[in-house]
This record gives structure tokens, C-alpha cells and sequence, in this order.
């Protein structure tokens, strides 16, 4: 059994975007928190801190997470992906993000990082979807500049792309 | 908006839990999926001195079905149900209403049990219990029991769950005729205004409600012909015992039940 | 449903012919890479000095109290808190913000003596961290004697209203009439006269960001450093400094480079801004808050909810000949600054897009017990447009026209422009009637309207609705003045202009950067005016690098500058291209020298300064670019630097009020034709946009997928407005709306692509030709949807948001009868927000024994959980605190209980009250005994309790519930403890009450 006391620091260690990090929190400290304060990944945001809004979604062993919901101290030893991870190299963009910056499907990019996550997870295992499917997916996610239609509009572009190149790699 | 401080336990086994529990009993709290739980603790609404994590606790990651009952463990996530293949075939009422439970983001780390620990009136699995007559399996240190659904809602957020005792596993009945499930709310994934599940019953049909009373209710009835289902369904609306909020009047409420109810009922019985 | 084609999305302007201007095309934004990839820099993403502490804000649960006393010592002494400052102490260090109207009135960031709204500061915590900040916070007790509250605007007016502020006669602010033409004559003569009455909701745009706050004080010099997401105006700065009692020059006021939303919102920090300056003066050292989602929805800042009454003269054919508002403002708690702009800002719009000559004004502005209000989307344009567009929609029902032809028959004539509306305004430019037929045509309103009959005749519930406004948008700094009679503004001194700034500056091996102090948050100004400046240099947008933080202790800033008031395209981007193009004169001077040929000869392309009749003669831009600063002996002696040049410019448009009362509110005005067609469910009354047209005149267009973005966003949060969401107050001021559970923003599956429909009138007061776009929708869309839900419904009045619930209670019949026996309601809550009730429980032994145990504080202790210190003030008297809970939530509270009309051992009367972290409850309560026939007592009770703070706003939906289970609980606990046998112990009156009045409720 692990028992982490409440006013102690206790370290806290898992893969992020595949590198190991490692850094102490208390208890009670949200990975919201943790990925931001601790880490500096602060690519992830908070926006309600009770689960709503969405911004703060990362994926956590394969499951969609709001980090605003979860304790660092749960994710130990877990593989962790957030919007850090997403491209490629430093200097070119994914398929998605590309979409994105063609549809205009961002302004502020506060709560972007996160429906960029959501999206990321679902078309990696749903590599045709409707419309239908990306507006349910994406009702989880609160975004207040856009008014989500570019968001789709991207969302719906990049699954096409993804699957014309996952076809192009298997051909070749 | 930071949670109090608390003692933080990653259980290695279902005793390690029991052991925590009955030692700190109402000052402990189970963490399972978190997705209620979590935000009450960031709002300061709950309090524990512990939490006990049980998500790493294979043995309560388990789905079974044996003899036309379907038994699905504490740490058994709302996607992961959605997801199993035999999902649709032995209990089809869920197939229904999980896609209604909260968002993918929530499902994919909330839990069935949890779902049931918290209780709240408005949530989609409280009331499939309800509608389908399932069983909550409470174990503490010294005994396991199992309490009907019927037994195990108290009210708004309240349980027959003792605070040494740990939600194993619930188990639902798979019915053997149609199902049907109806919900409206003010946006996709809200708190539902008015929740509605029927299903067949070998002498006619079954209603749950949730989302209008403190707890999800259910009403047996033999087959009946319109009028004597709608004066039924209007008793039932009135016995809920409806309320205002910011949400929806009680006469919004009741004439859902009424309007739904009665397409629920026709739709399983045809 | 929401699932309307998306294919008019616009994407990315994928041509690259090298003659064409880069402004009007959709290049791909330059923040975006840093946004996609995790590297924003917003607020709370960037690093903070060594040594900052971390501030947490004690919030009053209450809507209206005095306080009477606050003991903050246990957290004085809390783990990691270096300090907790209550308004005293504030006021110690700060004056007064400045209040928005003549009146003997203080405005505090935190409450002093009183509190007058829930979510009002009552004291600061400053700690290590947040986490510990909070819990101090929990250890603060503050003892408040509560008042009455007021919550709606008229109802403040009455005579006998409980008063906020002894400083206006009664709740009133503010009264001013104002008379243009000759409306009394005109209404004596029409042959027609409609009048509608109109409440307009509170809501907020609500950015997913929240404020943010990092403030050092450097004692040595006596200044403040502050970093903060505040979208400006600047005019604010003036407001801090005055309130920090230090000069401007020792206000360094800096913005993050990213924000994460604003719509106005972020103007509303600026109290805050002042009290963490204050609480890093009084720690001595740097101070950070980021306040949280629940602050934010409880306290941060509103739109104001606003009565109006508006009638109209008209004539049978439906022409205007007047218009006679009355509006009554609910600015809220405080009349902070720049309020009560919000009701001035469309002063000189009241006509909207029509030509009405006589109109009549009465500005009332009210205070009342909820969240002070302050810069929303739209800014009194939802407020303007709903009542002036429903009363259309009632001529033409009146007068048994169409809508659409009420519109037509009063638009301003195509002809008359620059026009002078009857109130001040100075309509620039447009052409309404032809846009209105491109909408109706391009629309197609005519498919839409065999659509309705079709739906119609299967007895489908559908509606059209329409809306033609004008939208204003750089404001004149001087229309707030508008509140002042003509000699309090002679008194005054004048205002008005509205000055923007831009910098452009070559760098010794030519780059461009260009700053400006447009403060975006989000809108993509970096790339628009990276567009603008390549343009005038003949560059690409890359070649030009834009810095868009501003620094107050740097950068060229004046009032106006900031993000609000759709401002930027008209004038900051117009400003930055006068301000490129001086540099441009200058190079071509220096160019034409190199080159042998005149100025008026040199062009700027491709990278190249060249002869406009020789191509091949030319030099390279950077190289020219970069002559001043290498060898400024080389440059022709009239040239002048060509470092670095920065130009502020204000339109001559924007006078000051005149001495009749009429005001140019804004420089430019776009104008939108809206329409739609809904459905209303018949189970549901849930409201389903099938479609939503919006034709736009926004002048020229800089980059057209950033207007179809603003148009999109304004569209669905007006959606938002028009559908789900709402600020609800309960009668007694409890804050019902403190979540994102409870206050509703629209999501994917609510929102459909509305069809965009452009036409360009430029605007001849500005550089570009461009008017601003942002908040046009946040003033149509509400109006169109409820105009189209009326016409479906056939309702005279309909009242925002449309909750499916009220639309129902419009328009179902009586509801059927209980069955026999069932009464209606068991348990309601009634207006006033009191919770009623009552019961029965069988207890063993005799009512005296019963009584004895009642009245017995010895046994509490021991029978009631979590109940610690009692203490017995006299023998009908007690306090206690207690811990009480219901499934995972618990809470501490303090209670106190007192005892009247006895009569043992019958009856009693309990009044309770307690208060703890997650809220307050006053309960009262009568308990009678009665022997029954088993030598036991029958125990009736009734009780009467109000709950409100945390708990109501954030817990509301669970409230009666848990109210219920905790009566249920403390029963069966009764008659457990008495059927025992044992000295009846397991209840008393005094846990009764402290249960009651300690109810709360948790969330999913």
C-alpha cells in the first residue's frame, strides 16, 4: 500500500509525450497543476477547474482525461500526452494543427490545446467520422470565440487527410 | 479552487481498501473514475481526510455475465461498458443511456459504481438500476451484502451504503423483452431535466423516472388502455413530487413524464 | 440538428498572385503556430519573480449585510499565509475607484463595512500558494447582519426599496431625459401608438480564461509593476493609479502577449488589479492571483439586465414618426467606471437603422444587489435592439403588415448618407435597402418562407424572424459624458476623439516591426496588421513582425487604447498603415535620390523600392530600410529618420456631446439584416435553429476568414444569450448560476454554421474604409431568434433566455388535475426563495419527556455527528459549531439558535442561523407534541428556511433534496434513539435548526 500524507511532497513520476519527467506534489495537487507548476508544460489550461469547460483534457494511458479532474498523484507511473506532443518536430505541424490554422479554427487558442487532444485520440481510432460524431465528441469542449463550425470543418478535413495518408504509408 | 489537504492511498488490494474504510470511515472517501467526486473536492464540497484509489485494483476491472445477470466491478469505467461487445445483447437499456452519461471526455474515466456512490437524482445510471431491478454488492471488512436497487437509493446523494463499506460490483438483470430510454436536458451531457427508461415486464411494463424526484422511481403496470395509462402516468408525474429550479418548472417536469412516459410504454410493448 | 453544412467555413486564401494586396485576403495567422503546438504566453503560463505570493479572496456569501465583524486571527497564523487584509485594511492603502456619475458615492474593490452583492471581496489571504491561500480562507469568521436586498431594477425605484448607497436618493444613480425634434407633437398626431415593455436578461461572454493578476510593489520608488490580462480602455489606467494614490508615470501596467478571451469581460478586472496591488504593498513583495471559475461566474463582471418601456407613434402604413424610451439600467452593486456607459454607448443608435426624426429619452440608472456591471460584447446594443426590433415586429402585427416591409418602409434612404440620426450619430456610409434585397435574395427567403407554410400546415410549431440594426463601433471617448447635463460638461472640460496608436520601426538590417496598443485576445491583430504594413512597404506579411503587448512605462498608449468597441480594423489597423506610410514617404525620398528619380515616382514591390515607369531601377528595401541607421550623413537633408515613426490619430467625427444633447457615440457604422426560420418541439419547447441568415456591411474587408470568425462567434454567443444563458438571482440576491453546469454556454451540438452574407460599403472616415464587425450579432441574433419564436408561437412577449420550460408555461393549457387525494405540491419554494415545510414522526415517551430532551444542550454533543462546543448563551439560547453533511459533502458551521413562545410541553417556536464556508440558512421553525394513543408523542413540525451562498451557486439543483434527506435523517435518528428505550437523547430542537439551516448541495 502507498500512503502519501497530506503535508508531504512526494514524488510524483510518469512519461510525458514519451520523456520521462519527474517532479513532487502534494496530495491534493490536480495534474492540472502539476503539468503546468511542476513540469512547465503549460500548453494544457485550466478554465473551471470542475470539469466542464474542457481546456485542461490531456490523454492519460490511452483514456481522454480532464486533468482538472485527476490528482498528479494518480497518473504515476502512467503515459501521459498533451498538446506539447502533437507535432511533429518544433518547426512543422501536424495534420491536424494544420487543418486548424487553415480553417481558422482557432482565435484566442486558450481552450484549443484541449479539443486539439480530444481529437487526436478519436480520429486515431475513428478514422471516418461524420459530422455527427465530431459535434458529440466535441460537446465536451467549451470554446467561446469560434463558434465551433471551423473547429468541425477542421476536424473533418484532417480525418480525410489522416486516412489518404494512412493509405499512401500501407500502399508503399 | 484547490482541494483541502488529504492522506492519499493507492490500494494494492480490495482489504487495503476495507482496512482504510473502516478505520476512517465517513472521513474516507473511495476515488474511483473521480469525475464527481474530484470537482466536489476542487469546490471544497467535500472534505475527506482520505481517498482511497482503487483504479489500480484489477480484480475490480471486471465485467461478468452468468446466468442472464451481467455484474460489473468497481473499477469498471463508463467507456469501457459502452464499449464491451456484449453490451447491446444483455443489456440494452445501457447501450441506450450511457451515450447520455456526461461527455466522452467524462466517461472515459468515470465508473458505473461511482456513478451509483454519488447518487445524484439526475444521473442515467441510478436510474437503470432502478429500471432494471439490479443489485448493489457493498463488502466491509467483516461481511459482504447486497442491496436492491430499490433499497439503495435514500435520496438526493444518500445511499444504504455504511461508511466502512466499499461498492464493489452492481449487477443488472438482463431483461427479456424491449427497452426504452428517453432523456431531455437543457444541452447534450446535462444533469437531465427529466429521465425516462421503460422496460417490458412479463405482465406489462415498468417506468423509471429520474431526474424529477430525489431518488429515480419506478412504477409497475399491467398492460392498459389510454386512458387508464394516462391517469397512471399522471399520478405518477404528481407522485414525483416535482420542483422549480433554474433549469425547469415542476409542471415542465411532470408533463415530460407524461408525454414521454406514455411514448416509452407503447414503444416496449409493441 | 445542429448539423447545417459547415462547408462555409472560409479557409485559408490559397491564391498567391504576387500583384494582388495582401489586406482582403485570408492569409493563415501568425499566432496561430504558437497557439497549436502548447507554446502560448498567456497570463498564467508565464514565470513569476522569486518570492511571489499567491492571493485567495474571502467572497460574501450574502447579497446585502453589514458586517459586523470579521476575525481573521486563526488565519493570520494558518500554515504559509504571510498576511489576510479585510477592507480596513484595503481602504488604508488605496482611495476610492471612481464612481461613473456625480454623486457623494465610494466604490471599493472590497467590501467595506457592508457587503452588496454575493461574491463581494471581504478579505484577502495571501500565501505561498493558492491552495493554502484557501485554506485560511476557510478559517476567516465573518459575522454579517443581514439586510434586505434588491435584485430588480424597477423594484429598486420603489419608495420603500432597501437602499444600497446613501449617497443617491434612493437606488437612483441616475435620471436624464432628453427630447430630439418634436415627439409630443407627433404622437399627438399619429394615428397609431404601440409600446412594449421589455427585461433584458444578465449575461455574460464569459472568455474560458479567467483574470489574471501578478502586481509587485517596488517601495524604493514608490510604483507599481503590474502584469494582467486587461483588455483596456486605457482611460482605466487613470482609475488604478488614482485608486493605488500614486501618479500615472508610477503605474507600469503590462499585458501578456496571448489572452485567452475577453469580449469585454476583461475590462472587469481592474478592481482586482487595484486590491492585489494593494495586498503586494502591504507584504512587500510580489503578488499573484488567478482567479477561478466560480469567482468568475459569481463576481467578476456582468452585462447589465435593463427595463425598458418604448413606444411608437406611427403611421397605418407603418411609418416611424417617434420614438419614446424609457430605460431603467441595473448596473448593479457599484457604479463602477466607465459604467453607466453601457446605457450611453448606443445614445446616438436609439433609432437604429431608421430614419425616426423625433424620439424621446428617460435614462434611469439603478443600483441593486447583484454583481456590478461593466464591458460585454455588443455593449447596450442587445439591450437597444431587442425592445426597438420587437416593437416592429408588434407594428406590423398591429397593423397587420409584414415585418420585413415595417423594416423596408423606415430604413435610412440610400441617399442620405453621412446621415445625422436624430440623437447625434453620424451614420458614415451604407446602402441598407440593397442589402436587405442581396439577404433576401442570396438568403433565399422566399424557399424559407414556403418552408414555415409547409411545417404549418403539419401542425409543426415553426417561425420566421428578422432584424435590421446598425452596428456602432469605434466609440467616442466622450459619449459617457452624454449622463451630464450641458453645464455639468462646460464644468467639466470637453471629451470625445478617440485616439489610436501604432509605432512601425526599421531595424539596421531592415526588418519592420510594427506595435501597437490594440491589446488582442484572440482576434489575430498580429497577422491583419502584418498584412496591412507588407502592403505598404511592397513586403510579405512575414517580413513584418508585430508586438501587440503593451507596457504603459514604454509603449505610445492613450485612453482609448485597448481591445473594445470593435475598434481595431476601423482605426488601430488604419493607424498603423498612416503610420507605415510616413516611413514609406520618407525611404521614398531616400530611394528616389539613390534611384535618380522623383518621389512621386518610387513604388514599393516585391521586396524592392523601385521606379514605377523602370522596374529593373531599383534597390533593395532592406537596404534602403537600413540606411538610417548606418549612415544617416547619406540621406537627403529633407528626409527626416526613417527609424522609427508613430502616429496617433483620431477622427474629427467624434465631437463632444452638443449643447441639445446629441452625440456622434461612434465613428463607423456597419449595418446587418438578419433572419431566420425556427422550430419550437412540441414536447420539448426546446427551440432548434433550422436557419439563420446574417448579411454584413462592415466596410472593407481586411481578411475575410477573421470576419466571418468574429461573425460566427458573436452569433453563437448571442445564441447563447438568445437560448441558455442567463445570470439568475434568486428574490433575496442568492447568485443560481455559479457553475458551467448551471450557467449554460452553447456547445457543438446547439450551434449551426449561420449562412454569411457580405457587402462593402466602406466607411469614408477611416484609412482603410473598414467598420468594425465583432458585436453585431450579440445585438441582431438575440432579437431575430426571439422575433421567429414569437411568430412560431404567436406570443406577444417573450423574455430572454428562452428556457424550453417558460416557453412552455406560455402556451400549454391547465395542467391536468392531480388524481384524488394527490395535492399539487408538497414541498415548493416560493419567490422569495424560502423553502417551506412540514412533517410528522412518532417518538416513544411522553410529550414531557419529550420536551425535557428538546430543551436539553447537554445530550447535543454526544447525539449530534460532528456537533462540537456547544455553548449555552441562556437557557433558550445556544451556539455550536457543527459539521453536517450529506454524501461526500460536508461542511463546518457556526450556528446559533434561539427559543420562543413556549409552552411546555406543547409547543415551541426555533429561529436558527448559521453560516460556515459553503453558505449561510436562517431557518424558523414550530414543533407541537401531542401524546398519541401508545403512550408515545406525535411530533409535528413546520419549518420556513432561506440558504444562499456557495451552496445556492454552485448547489442550487440539489438543494431541496438534500434539505429533505437531512429532515429524514435527523427523524429516523430520533425514533431510533427513543424506541431504544434509553432516555430519549437522539434529538433536539437546536440540531433541528442547524441542519436546516445548514443545508448545501454538491454538483455531477
Amino acid at each position: 500500500m502507498t500512503r502519501l500524507s497530506a503535508d508531504g511532497r512526494h514524488p510524483v513520476r510518469f512519461k510525458l509525450n514519451g520523456r520521462p519527467v519527474e517532479a513532487e506534489a502534494e496530495p491534493r495537487m490536480l495534474l492540472s497543476d502539476f503539468l503546468r507548476q511542476q513540469i512547465g508544460a503549460t500548453g494544457t489550461h485550466v478554465g473551471c477547474e470542475h470539469g466542464v469547460c474542457g481546456a485542461c483534457t490531456v490523454i492519460v494511458d490511452g483514456m481522454l482525461t480532464r486533468s482538472c479532474l485527476t490528482l498528479a498523484a494518480q497518473v504515476d507511473g502512467c503515459e501521459i500526452q498533451t498538446v506539447e506532443g502533437l507535432a511533429p518536430s518544433p518547426d512543422r505541424l501536424g495534420i491536424l494543427q494544420q487543418a486548424f490554422r487553415r480553417n481558422h479554427a482557432l482565435q484566442c487558442g486558450f481552450c484549443t490545446a484541449g479539443i486539439l487532444m480530444s481529437l487526436d485520440h478519436y480520429l486515431r481510432r475513428h478514422p471516418a467520422p461524420s459530422e455527427a460524431d465530431i459535434r458529440d465528441l466535441l460537446s465536451g469542449h467549451l470554446c467561446r470565440c469560434t463558434g465551433y463550425t471551423p473547429i468541425v470543418k477542421a476536424a473533418l478535413e484532417a480525418a480525410a487527410e489522416l486516412a489518404t495518408t494512412t493509405q499512401e504509408k500501407s500502399d508503399a | 479552487m484547490k482541494p483541502a489537504a488529504f492522506d492519499y492511498v493507492r490500494a494494492e488490494s480490495v482489504n487495503e481498501v476495507l482496512e482504510g474504510l473502516s478505520k476512517e470511515g465517513g472521513n474516507a472517501r473511495v476515488l474511483a473514475g473521480g469525475q464527481s467526486l474530484m470537482a466536489m473536492l476542487n469546490m471544497r464540497l467535500a472534505k475527506p481526510r482520505l481517498l482511497i484509489d482503487i483504479m489500480r485494483l484489477k480484480e475490480l476491472n471486471r465485467i461478468e455475465e452468468q446466468a442472464g445477470v451481467v455484474t460489473i466491478g468497481a473499477g469498471v469505467r463508463q467507456a469501457a461498458l459502452l464499449a464491451w461487445p456484449e453490451l447491446a445483447r444483455t443489456l440494452p437499456l445501457l447501450a441506450l443511456a450511457l451515450p447520455w452519461v456526461g461527455h466522452v471526455q467524462t466517461r472515459s474515466r468515470g465508473t458505473i459504481c461511482g456513478s451509483l456512490a454519488h447518487a445524484d437524482p439526475s444521473a442515467e445510471m441510478p436510474l437503470a438500476l432502478i429500471a432494471l431491478g439490479g443489485e448493489v454488492h457493498l463488502r466491509n471488512a467483516r461481511r459482504r451484502r447486497r442491496v436492491a436497487a430499490s433499497e439503495f437509493f435514500l435520496g438526493m446523494m444518500a445511499t444504504a451504503r455504511a461508511e466502512d463499506e466499499l461498492i464493489e460490483a452492481v449487477s443488472f438483470p438482463s431483461p427479456g423483452g424491449g427497452c426504452a430510454f428517453r432523456e431531455v436536458a437543457r444541452r447534450h451531457g446535462d444533469f437531465a431535466i427529466v429521465a425516462c427508461a421503460a422496460v417490458a415486464t412479463p405482465k406489462g411494463v415498468r417506468l423509471a423516472v429520474g431526474g424529477v424526484a430525489d431518488v429515480p422511481m419506478a412504477r409497475d403496470w399491467p398492460r392498459l388502455d389510454r386512458s387508464a395509462l394516462d391517469d397512471a402516468l399522471n399520478g405518477f408525474a404528481y407522485e414525483l413530487n416535482a420542483r422549480d429550479d433554474v433549469h425547469a418548472t415542476a409542471r415542465y417536469r411532470r408533463d415530460l413524464v407524461r408525454i414521454i412516459g406514455r411514448d416509452l410504454v407503447r414503444e416496449v410493448l409493441q | 440538428m445542429a448539423e447545417a453544412a459547415v462547408q462555409s467555413a472560409s479557409s485559408v486564401d490559397q491564391n498567391t498572385a504576387e500583384d494582388r494586396p495582401w489586406v482582403g485576403r485570408s492569409i493563415e495567422r501568425v499566432e496561430d503556430a504558437a497557439l497549436l503546438t502548447g507554446r502560448g504566453r498567456f497570463i498564467d503560463d508565464l514565470g513569476t519573480p522569486p518570492g511571489t505570493l499567491h492571493a485567495a479572496i474571502l467572497r460574501s456569501p450574502h447579497a446585502h449585510a453589514d458586517i459586523v465583524s470579521v476575525d481573521a486571527e486563526a488565519a493570520r497564523h494558518a500554515p504559509g499565509v504571510a498576511a489576510v487584509l479585510t477592507g480596513e485594511q484595503v481602504k488604508a492603502l488605496t482611495s476610492s475607484l471612481v464612481v461613473g456619475v456625480k454623486a457623494p458615492v465610494e466604490c471599493w474593490p472590497i467590501a467595506i463595512e457592508r457587503v452588496r452583492y454575493v461574491g463581494e471581496p471581504v478579505a484577502v489571504v495571501i500565501a505561498s500558494d493558492r491552495a493554502r491561500a484557501e485554506d485560511a480562507i476557510e478559517l476567516i469568521n465573518v459575522e454579517y447582519q443581514p439586510r434586505a436586498a434588491v435584485v430588480d431594477p424597477l423594484a429598486a425605484l420603489a419608495a420603500d426599496a432597501p437602499v444600497l448607497h446613501d449617497g443617491f436618493p434612493g437606488n437612483l444613480a441616475s435620471d436624464r431625459s432628453f427630447s430630439y425634434g418634436n415627439p409630443e407633437q407627433a404622437f399627438a398626431e399619429a394615428t397609431h401608438r404601440f409600446s412594449i415593455d421589455i427585461r433584458y436578461p444578465r449575461n455574460s461572454c464569459t472568455p474560458i480564461e479567467t483574470y489574471g493578476v501578478i502586481a509587485t510593489y517596488d517601495a524604493a520608488e514608490n510604483a507599481f509593476d503590474i502584469l494582467a490580462n486587461f483588455q483596456g480602455p486605457f482611460s482605466i489606467h487613470t482609475v488604478i493609479s488614482r485608486a493605488l494614490k500614486v501618479p500615472g508615470n508610477r503605474l507600469r501596467l503590462r499585458t501578456p502577449p496571448d489572452s485567452g478571451g475577453s469580449f469585454g469581460v476583461k475590462q472587469g478586472i481592474f478592481p482586482y488589479i487595484v486590491l492585489i496591488s494593494a495586498a503586494s504593498r502591504a507584504v512587500g513583495r510580489p503578488v499573484k492571483w488567478i482567479e477561478d471559475r466560480l469567482e468568475h461566474l459569481t463576481a467578476s463582471v456582468s452585462a447589465t439586465n435593463r427595463a425598458t418601456t418604448l413606444s411608437v407613434a406611427v403611421t397605418a402604413d407603418g411609418k416611424i414618426l417617434a420614438l419614446d424610451w424609457d430605460q431603467v439600467e441595473d448596473c448593479g452593486a457599484h457604479l463602477r467606471a466607465p459604467e453607466p456607459a453601457t446605457l450611453y454607448r448606443m445614445h446616438g443608435n436609439l433609432t437604429g437603422a431608421y430614419d425616426i426624426r423625433h424620439v424621446r429619452v428617460r435614462n434611469r440608472v439603478v443600483v441593486t444587489n447583484k454583481t456590478p456591471t461593466g464591458l460585454n460584447r455588443g455593449f447596450g446594443g442587445p439591450q437597444v435592439y431587442f425592445a426597438l426590433e420587437r416593437l416592429v415586429q408588434r407594428i406590423a402585427i398591429g397593423l397587420r403588415l409584414d415585418p420585413l416591409d415595417v423594416i423596408k418602409r423606415n430604413l435610412v434612404p440610400a441617399d442620405a448618407f453621412p446621415y445625422r440620426t436624430a440623437t447625434g450619430a453620424l451614420l458614415d456610409s451604407g446602402n441598407y435597402q440593397e442589402a436587405i434585397a442581396r439577404a433576401v435574395e442570396h438568403g433565399q427567403l422566399a424557399e424559407l418562407r414556403t418552408r414555415r407554410d409547409e411545417a404549418r400546415a403539419q401542425g409543426r410549431l415553426y417561425g420566421i424572424g428578422f432584424t435590421a440594426v446598425v452596428e456602432p463601433s469605434v466609440s467616442n471617448m466622450g459619449y459617457i459624458t452624454t449622463v451630464l447635463t450641458a453645464a455639468e460638461r462646460r464644468k467639466a472640460g470637453p471629451k470625445n476623439g478617440a485616439q489610436a496608436t501604432a509605432t512601425v520601426a526599421l531595424d539596421p538590417v531592415g526588418g519592420v516591426t510594427v506595435h501597437v496598443a490594440s491589446v488582442p485576445q484572440g482576434q489575430g491583430h498580429r497577422t491583419v496588421l502584418s498584412q496591412v504594413v507588407a502592403d505598404v512597404f511592397g513586403l510579405k506579411p512575414q517580413d513584418v513582425r508585430v508586438n501587440t503587448e503593451i507596457d504603459t512605462a514604454k509603449d505610445a498608449w492613450s485612453i482609448a487604447s485597448g481591445n473594445y468597441a470593435s475598434r481595431f480594423a476601423a482605426a488601430v489597423a488604419g493607424t498603423a498603415k498612416l503610420a507605415a506610410e510616413r516611413i514609406a514617404a520618407r525611404l521614398a525620398r531616400v530611394a528616389a535620390s539613390q534611384l535618380n528619380v522623383e518621389s512621386a515616382d518610387i513604388v514599393f514591390a516585391g521586396g524592392f523600392v523601385a521606379s514605377k515607369h523602370n522596374l529593373e531601377n531599383r534597390v533593395a528595401f532592406s537596404r534602403v530600410a537600413a540606411l538610417c541607421h548606418w549612415s544617416p550623413g547619406s540621406l537627403p537633408d529633407d528626409a527626416g529618420q526613417t527609424i522609427r515613426e508613430t502616429v496617433f490619430w483620431t477622427p474629427p467625427e467624434l465631437t463632444p456631446p452638443d449643447d441639445q444633447d446629441r452625440i456622434n457615440s461612434s465613428l463607423c457604422h456597419g449595418f446587418i439584416f438578419d433572419f431566420c426560420g425556427v422550430e419550437i418541439d412540441r414536447t420539448t419547447f426546446e427551440t432548434r435553429i433550422d436557419r439563420y441568415v446574417t448579411m454584413h456591411d462592415c466596410g472593407t474587408i481586411l481578411h475575410p476568414g477573421m470576419v466571418d470568425g468574429q461573425i460566427r462567434g458573436g452569433f453563437t454567443q448571442a445564441l447563447g444569450a438568445a437560448l441558455c444563458e442567463e445570470y439568475a438571482y434568486a428574490a433575496d440576491g442568492s447568485f443560481l448560476t455559479g457553475t458551467l453546469a448551471d450557467y449554460l454556454l452553447p456547445t457543438t451540438t446547439e450551434v449551426p454554421e449561420p449562412q454569411i452574407i457580405h457587402m462593402e460599403t466602406p466607411s469614408p472616415f477611416t484609412p482603410l474604409g473598414a467598420k468594425g464587425v465583432g458585436e453585431g450579432n450579440c445585438m441582431s441574433t438575440p432579437v431575430c431568434i426571439a422575433n421567429a419564436v414569437a411568430d412560431a408561437l404567436g406570443l406577444a412577449d417573450v423574455t430572454l433566455p428562452l428556457v424550453p420550460a417558460k416557453l412552455a408555461d406560455l402556451v400549454r393549457g391547465p395542467e391536468p388535475e392531480p388524481p384524488t387525494g394527490q395535492s399539487r405540491a408538497a414541498l415548493t419554494r416560493e419567490g422569495d426563495r424560502r423553502l417551506r415545510g412540514e412533517g410528522s414522526a412518532s417518538v416513544n415517551g411522553a410529550p414531557e419527556q419529550v420536551w425535557t430532551m428538546l430543551l436539553d444542550p447537554q445530550t447535543l454533543q454526544a447525539v449530534i455527528p460532528g456537533c462540537e462546543q456547544v455553548h449555552k448563551v441562556s437557557d433558550t439560547h445556544f451556539r455550536a459549531d457543527v459539521t453536517l453533511g450529506i454524501g461526500p459533502v460536508s461542511g463546518r458551521y457556526r450556528a446559533d439558535v434561539q427559543l420562543f413562545d413556549l409552552d411546555p410541553p406543547h409547543a415551541v417556536t426555533l429561529r436558527g442561523k448559521a453560516e460556515g464556508a459553503l453558505g449561510f440558512g436562517h431557518a424558523e421553525g414550530r414543533i407541537t407534541l401531542e401524546p398519541d394513543d401508545r403512550g408515545g408523542t406525535r411530533l409535528r413540525y413546520s419549518y420556513d428556511a432561506a440558504i444562499g451562498g456557495k451552496v445556492a451557486s454552485i448547489g442550487g439543483r440539489l438543494l431541496d433534496g438534500a434539505t429533505r434527506v437531512i429532515i429524514g435523517q435527523f427523524f429516523a435518528a430520533l425514533a431510533r434513539h427513543a424506541g431504544g428505550g434509553a432516555p430519549a437523547s437522539g434529538f433536539s430542537m437546536f440540531a433541528l435548526l442547524s441542519k436546516l439551516a445548514s443545508l448545501f448541495g454538491g454538483r455531477r
